[in-house]
């Protein structure tokens, strides 16, 4: 009986037992909804809302961090918590569209490659590796100056580059799964493979695909931050935190602070979702739970 | 051995066909007109159809990839619209140097990473194994283009300790110059008694290293403590035990042993992302490597530039796959004798 | 220290975790072996057969910890001996074969480095004389292609070599004991039968003693002089083996023996124990076999019975029927797949 239903036991309970657990996880999931609800607020969540959407303050340019700019000010006298504040949404979205971007493209993919195997899996499979074989970010800097510098490029070459890993986690999931009684048993009483594939093998997949999305909601950040570091991502004056970096740069001895805490923001925000993701690994992924 | 080798190499070149199409297409098809591009903005339209006929863009798609691997296989790989020199001479010209920082990077990021990793699933569930933990988040969350501004920060401005950026002092060719034989100034300048060159580079290449280090040790400290764990809960283990044999060779030297194939694994990957983390690293030190010419190529669509890169990093990555899979064969029978 | 036991096992009890999720998977167990005697340990899956000699050579598996009770090994206490000391016994002294010789082994290393560490870390040899010692170990096994063997990895031989050569493994060091865990459980039964016969053979020629796991009563009764059996981590029984065979005292001994096919019954069907073996048995207020015994009393649900002599002085039982009764108990017949299935029948 059990063996012919899909299996999800409890897996709300299994979520709340993850993050009870580990006080490194808690803390990122801390630090995750805290982004979260400021990347929702936008501006409105600003010291100085028309700084941080770019507007120049020249009087009090390069101001060091104070009270009435914590974390000072910018070349151009904009409040450096402002912009932060305001490129946090930038961060975070392009990351999720990315993310969201890439399981679209790949987790369909390897599904019906996994599930069907044969020439299509070939095919699809080869193109991954053709995809992986480049060093990481190579291929989207190569994408990007292709298609022209910006914010939407950088994501669509991202995510291009991104798919093939959903795609093989996909497979391989699907590679097992198309054994299991259950999906042995639909197959048995004639259920389409479109509809297996949709009800069984990709809801059966979701616990490491969600694991994976949210480490690499932080990993996008950073390869984001990095682009832009070298200009290939957001143009200014938009506040984006790589591109803040960047343009704080040739003035680190100096004014430490432009530069400085826009890339601790990206640190913290990678760093809480990999601490997360982490944390959801051990207890989701029981390849990993020890 | 040598039928795995053919099999695998066999494999590579499959691999690099693929991959020089997809620089192709890169390059080629997804600019509307590399024509233009090549003459610059005040190209008149003879001129792009008598260009387009020269580049050989009026031909077939496919005639358009042969003609390109083949004038890859010969050693031409286009003139950089930048610099107007050969994109392969640039691109030799300038190897050594991101390839000596990527080396001692590495040479960095193995030893901590493997030693954290097995002192870590040693220490399982303690202290230690926390701290190790937090080190490989942290090194595998920072981004490094943000970390060298922080130790530029430190070590130059703060303690005056290191130089800021270059790969050795401006005047270092008056007073001690480097006599060049492969390119690696640390080992050019030892081979040929410079002790003065060597201190100077050494001084210059610690924060670039320790930078593009970073990732690499927190990611193989992760993999060596997993796989330690795993390895350590063996049956094999557990007869070396029973056979009364030293913890330390134990752990150290049995356990390692048979944890090591998916830390190498790591250390391939690892080694891929110092490739293009260099990019970021010789950008803040304003080192004259690869990272630089490339940065500015991407910036300025400098197609040719462009391409010969994309295609050196894919053979740099088909390479450390081919060498990660010689080195796993030789750790693990398995492989070798399969 | 010539006199006694080679071996003394005394009130051993072993626990995992703490707190409530405590559980004690040994519970009080007593045996002794004596010089060049084989002893069988045996019982169903799960009744702490191998805890039983992991926790002679002190190589528990993580979180478990000895409680109580002592192991006396030719008049050291192994349980309170300090690892480092115990680490120069194990391999020399006392030696273990394992269950399942391809996990056992190293996969990355060959059978020849595999032993020389053994003998390195064991005997004060020196480079030559390790490689004749390791040869020689090989060649007193039996093992054909000596050279060939040393060679290899383990995925390169067949189970039956790989036994061999760990058992030549646990004798290189000259042991006075050897423990062997279900030596033949993994292998074919022809190979089984071979290995065992080799284990008997090198046995009665170098006198040392055995402790021998196994569910397999047709084992117990080729290879071992006394046997001991377990039942959820207590001792339900032990005598000498031959009298253990024909006249079993608990009924859990006579289930187990009842369960093996015989030529001389063929046609009936085997006998079977019903359920199996409780999970926390600390749970359980008496006898900890009261759930599947079919001659249970009123007593045996409030009173733990106590492992005493009866009849003779060899023979040792924890029953409180024992001795009182003629008839033999009755599970009754294997009343076929679908109840065993659904029951979890004892496995044997």
């Amino acid at each position: 009986m059990s063996s012919l239903t899909a299996p999800v036991p409890g897996r709300l309970a299994q979520w709340r037992a993850a993050l009870s657990m580990d006080p490194l996880a808690l803390a990122g999931l801390v630090v995750v909804v805290f982004l979260t609800i400021i990347a929702i607020l936008g501006p409105a969540a600003a010291p100085y809302p028309e700084q941080g959407i770019g507007t120049a303050n020249v009087a009090e340019a390069a101001s060091a961090p104070g009270p009435t700019h914590l974390l000072g000010t910018d070349q151009l006298g904009r409040d450096v918590l402002s912009r932060i504040i305001v490129g946090t949404r930038s961060a975070l979205g392009i990351s999720v569209a990315v993310v969201a971007l890439a399981i679209a493209i790949g987790v369909p993919l390897g599904a019906i490659a996994g599930y069907r195997r044969g020439r299509l899996d070939a095919v699809i499979m080869r193109s991954t590796d053709l995809a992986l074989a480049f060093p990481p970010l190579l291929l989207a800097m190569a994408i990007v100056a292709a298609l022209g510098p910006g914010l939407e490029h950088a994501a669509i070459a991202l995510a291009i580059s991104w798919w093939p890993w959903y795609a093989r986690l996909a497979r391989s999931t699907a590679v097992s799964l198309r054994e299991r009684p259950f999906v042995e048993a639909a197959r048995a009483i004639g259920v389409s493979d479109r509809r297996i594939i949709l009800r069984h093998i990709i809801p059966n997949s979701l616990s490491p695909i969600i694991v994976q999305a949210t480490v690499d909601v932080g990993t996008v950040i950073l390869a984001a931050g990095s682009l832009a570091f070298i200009g290939l991502g957001a143009r200014a004056p938009q506040a984006d935190w790589g591109l803040m970096v960047a343009e704080g740069r040739t003035v680190i001895l100096d004014q430490w602070w432009i530069p400085t805490f826009p890339g601790l923001a990206i640190f913290i925000a990678v760093l809480a979702f990999n601490l997360l993701g982490d944390g959801l690994r051990d207890r989701l992924d029981p390849r990993h739970r020890r | 051995m040598a039928r795995f080798l053919a099999r695998r190499l066999g494999g590579s070149v499959l691999v690099l066909l693929g991959l020089s199409m997809v620089t192709f297409v890169l390059a080629r098809v997804i600019p509307s007109n590399p024509a233009a591009l090549y003459i610059g903005p005040r190209a008149r339209p003879d001129d792009i159809v008598r260009v387009m006929h020269q580049l050989g863009l009026d031909q077939p798609l496919p005639f358009q990839y042969l003609n390109y691997l083949g004038a890859v296989l010969r050693g031409d790989w286009g003139t950089s619209i930048g610099t107007k020199r050969p994109v392969l001479e640039e691109i030799l010209g300038r190897l050594p140097a991101s390839l000596e920082l990527i080396f001692v990077a590495m040479l960095i990021a193995v030893p901590i990473g493997i030693g954290l990793g097995v002192f870590s699933a040693r220490w399982r569930g303690g202290a230690p194994d926390l701290l190790v933990r937090i080190f490989s988040i942290v090194g595998v969350s920072m981004p490094a283009f943000w970390l060298a501004l922080l130790l530029q920060i430190v070590f130059f401005r703060q303690l005056d300790l290191l130089p800021l950026t270059g790969r050795v002092d401006a005047d270092l060719r008056f007073i001690a110059p480097i006599t060049p034989l492969t390119g690696f100034f640390l080992f050019d300048s030892l081979v040929s008694g410079n002790l003065t060159a060597f201190v100077d580079a050494a001084r210059h290449i610690v924060l670039p290293a320790v930078t593009l280090a970073a990732y690499p040790a927190g990611l193989i400290a992760r993999m060596t403590r997993s796989s330690m764990l795993e390895v350590l809960d063996q049956d094999y283990i557990r007869t070396a035990r029973a056979f009364g044999l030293r913890r330390r060779l134990i752990v150290y030297a049995l356990g390692l042993r048979n944890a090591l194939p998916p830390v190498v694994t790591v250390i391939g990957l690892t080694l891929a992302y110092a490739l293009t983390g260099t990019f970021f690293v010789e950008i803040v030190f304003n080192w004259p490597g690869l990272g630089t010419f490339a940065v500015r190529s991407l910036l300025n669509v400098d197609y040719p530039a462009v391409m010969g890169i994309t295609l050196l990093g894919a053979i740099g990555y088909v390479l450390i796959n081919l060498a990660v899979d010689i080195v796993q064969a030789w750790i693990d029978p398995r492989v070798r004798l399969a | 220290m010539t006199e006694g036991p080679l071996l003394r096992v005394r009130d051993l009890a072993v626990e995992f975790g703490t707190g409530a999720a405590m559980t004690r998977p040994l519970d009080g167990i007593s045996f002794e072996v004596g010089r060049g005697e084989v002893v069988g340990i045996v019982g169903e899956t799960g009744c702490g057969k191998t805890l039983t000699g992991l926790s002679i050579l002190g190589i528990l598996p993580a979180g478990a910890v000895i409680s109580r009770g002592s192991i006396d090994f030719d008049g050291v206490d192994l349980a309170s001996l300090p690892s480092r000391e115990l680490e120069r016994i194990r391999g020399r002294r006392i030696a273990m074969v394992f269950q399942n010789p391809a996990t056992a082994l190293n996969p990355v290393f060959t059978i020849r480095t595999q032993i020389e560490h053994v003998v390195r870390r064991h005997l004060e040899l020196s480079g030559r004389d390790i490689r004749d010692h390791v040869r020689e170990t090989l060649v007193s096994v039996g093992l054909p292609e000596t050279e060939r063997v040393l060679r290899s990895y383990p995925h390169q031989l067949s189970g039956g070599m790989l036994q061999r050569a760990m058992i030549a493994m646990a004798l290189s060091c000259g042991p006075e004991l050897l423990i062997a865990d279900e030596p033949t459980t993994a292998l074919d039964v022809t190979i089984g039968a071979q290995v065992l016969d080799l284990l008997r053979r090198l046995q009665e020629s170098r006198g040392f003693s055995v402790v021998f796991v196994t569910h397999d009563l047709g084992v117990v009764r080729t290879v071992t002089d006394r046997v001991v059996v377990l039942y959820a981590g207590r001792v339900a029984e032990e005598a000498p083996t031959t009298d253990l065979l024909r006249a079993p005292l608990h009924p859990y001994s006579e289930g187990l023996i009842g369960a093996v096919p015989r030529p001389d019954r063929r046609g009936r069907a085997l006998a079977m124990i019903p359920g199996s073996v409780p999970t926390d048995p600390a749970r359980i207020a008496g006898c900890v076999f009261v759930d599947r015994c079919p001659i249970v009393i009123d007593r045996c649900r409030v009173e733990r019975p106590l492992v005493r002599p009866v009849g003779a002085a060899d023979r040792l039982v924890a029953c409180h029927l024992a001795g009182e009764r003629t008839r033999r108990v009755d599970f009754g017949a294997d009343p076929g797949p679908e109840s065993s299935a659904a029951g979890g029948g004892a496995y044997l």
